[in-house]
């Protein structure tokens, strides 16, 4: 077994008084794709926050447990903003920032120092690229990136996520909001990140993280149910109920 | 009932029809009646004040306690006073608002704060104008003038701004501010580029705001230093800035008041005059906001 590239060890998390998520342990090793799979609301959401810590950001909440990045915990990262480029996060409703289409994904880059044009214009050309969008945009980027269809604006958004080329992407149901046709292009592209990076795929579509994860988590009313290889879950199911959930019976 | 035809109208929904129709007219009806009584005040200050107006009642001196000569002097004050204000008023209450909806955590000490500015907001404006000789005045030792005078309006204009800068930020939608933290970017950086460049023209219309309101009241100014007569130099750079600091000095809205009431045998077009050019001012400075509003809004970049 190699080391661990993540780890979450018993990680709760709590909106006020109300637990969302209850002492959750995983690993993932470096350059693998973990399917995190369950039905809404059941705290996939919030597990992506406490990895990048942005769950700070809402009123209320705290965590307890730890994430180990690397075997470092998380929380002992003493500047959180290196935390927080070290891991690309994409969101389920495609976010392009009201900035120019270069200037989103040169977004990142440039908060922390990076200025020299031809760095930053080989920087994004290439990350267009890696979120197959350059061809499409290649002429126009100077256009506003909220004017883009969704579809693209998601493309775009995981442009930005790669602009600090990230050691962990997190993608959290990122296609729900874009069509069929998108959605696979996305995926062979992740395919391809996966080479570079370790990947965790939140998704709704049992099936997307069947034909893209090495090893699934099943998360159910904050609870973790279930977690292996990608085939023994969906095969041989220890729990009735992820059988149950991953066949589509409920959920 | 399932058996009528589907394609008659039912007894309930031509009923539907008539209220939905009478509820348009009504509405209709009462905005037209406000409008009236508007276009006819200022169709009678205009002409009632025409006779006054010329170049020279713009710059000419007050003279015969504001029966005779021109507005130059309450003019000046009215100006600087505004400025004043908003030089006061704009910076700390844009900061507030930036720190109220950017920065503080949703518990009982901020909440507190918002009940406090709204309250300040229902306050009248003529307790405003105690609360500054008391804090101010007597308390600070500070002399009634200009600077007082644009302190006190600063209080009381403070809720304006608060709330329109609070308003103008929540326009930018939380996503933008998830996707800039999760890029790595800190609260500032993600204020400085995205949120205050996309807000700005909510932020610029409260301040203009603050400019036709400070123009406006009397109440606060009245006890603060504003005065009826002041000699003005005939000319040179003090003709252009005829008051001090702490100077006393002389306002439209002041000089409007005391000409309407204190003086017997005022010339009707005295008074009209000095109304007429006190609302196109704040009309215009109204104006401006409803435009770069209008403006902003066309170029929506979301």
């Amino acid at each position: 077994m190699s080391p661990a590239h993540l780890e979450l060890r018993d990680l709760s998390v709590w909106y006020g008084s109300k637990k969302a998520l209850d002492e959750v342990s995983f690993s993932v090793p470096r350059h693998h794709v973990l399917g995190i799979v369950g039905p809404a609301n059941s705290g996939k959401s919030s597990l992506l926050k406490t990895i990048n810590r942005t769950l700070e950001f809402i009123d209320h909440s705290r965590s307890a447990g730890a994430v180990l990045l690397d075997g470092e915990n998380v929380r002992d990262i003493p500047n959180v903003y290196s935390l927080r480029r070290r891991i690309g996060m994409v969101f389920p409703l495609p976010v392009g920032l009201p900035l120019s289409i270069y200037d989103n994904v040169a977004y990142a880059p440039r908060r922390m120092g990076i200025h020299h044009k031809d760095q930053l214009d080989h920087l994004v050309e290439s990350c267009l690229r890696d979120a197959v969008l350059w061809d499409e945009v290649k002429d126009r980027l100077d256009l506003l990136g909220t004017k883009l269809s969704g579809g693209q604006q998601q493309r775009l958004t995981l442009a930005r996520a790669l602009s600090l080329e990230p050691e962990i992407l997190c993608l959290d149901e990122f296609s729900i909001a874009i069509d069929p046709v998108t959605t696979m292009k996305i995926e062979e592209v992740l395919m391809r990140l996966k080479e570079r990076m370790t990947i965790i795929l939140v998704t709704n579509l049992t099936q997307q993280a069947r034909r893209m994860a090495d090893a699934v988590a099943f998360i159910n009313a904050s609870q973790l149910i279930e977690w292996g290889p990608t085939e023994q879950l969906f095969n041989q199911p220890a729990k009735e109920l992820t059988g149950r959930y991953l066949n589509g019976e409920f959920g | 009932m399932s058996s009528a035809n589907p394609f008659i109208p039912s007894s309930y929904e031509l009923n539907k029809e008539k209220r939905a129709r009478r509820a348009k007219w009504s509405t209709l009806t009462v905005t037209v009646a406000l409008l009236i009584p508007v276009a006819l005040i200022l169709t009678l200050i205009a002409l009632k004040a025409w006779p006054a107006l010329s170049w020279d009642y713009l710059t000419g001196d007050v003279s015969r306690s504001g029966a005779a000569g021109g507005i130059w002097g309450p003019l000046m004050g009215t100006f600087y006073l505004t400025l004043l204000c908003l030089a006061i008023v704009a910076p700390i209450g844009i900061l507030a608002g930036v720190y109220i909806h950017e920065y503080a955590p949703d518990n009982a000490f901020t909440r507190a704060i918002m009940i406090a500015v709204t309250s300040l907001a229902g306050v009248p404006s003529i307790v405003h104008a105690l609360f500054g000789l008391g804090a101010f005045v007597a308390t600070l030792g500070m002399p009634k003038g200009l600077l007082t005078a644009a302190m006190t309006l600063s209080v009381m204009t403070l809720p304006v701004i608060i709330t329109s800068t609070r308003e103008a930020l929540s326009s930018v939608p939380k996503n933008f501010r998830e996707a800039c933290w999760n890029l790595g970017a800190s609260r500032w950086q993600t204020i400085r580029t995205i949120v205050l460049p996309n807000s700005f023209g909510g932020i610029l219309t409260g301040v203009i705001l603050v400019i036709a309101r400070a123009a406006g009241e009397t109440a606060p100014i009245m006890f603060m230093g504003a005065v009826m007569w002041l000699r003005i130099a005939p000319a040179g750079p003090e003709r252009l800035m005829p008051y001090g600091l702490n100077d006393e000095f002389m306002a439209l809205s002041n000089h409007l008041n005391l000409i309407s009431k204190d003086i017997p045998g005022m010339p009707e077009q005295m008074k009209f005059g000095s109304a007429l050019v006190l609302l196109t001012l704040i009309l215009f400075i109204n104006g401006l906001a409803s435009l770069v509003r209008l403006r902003l809004r066309r170029r929506k970049r979301w």
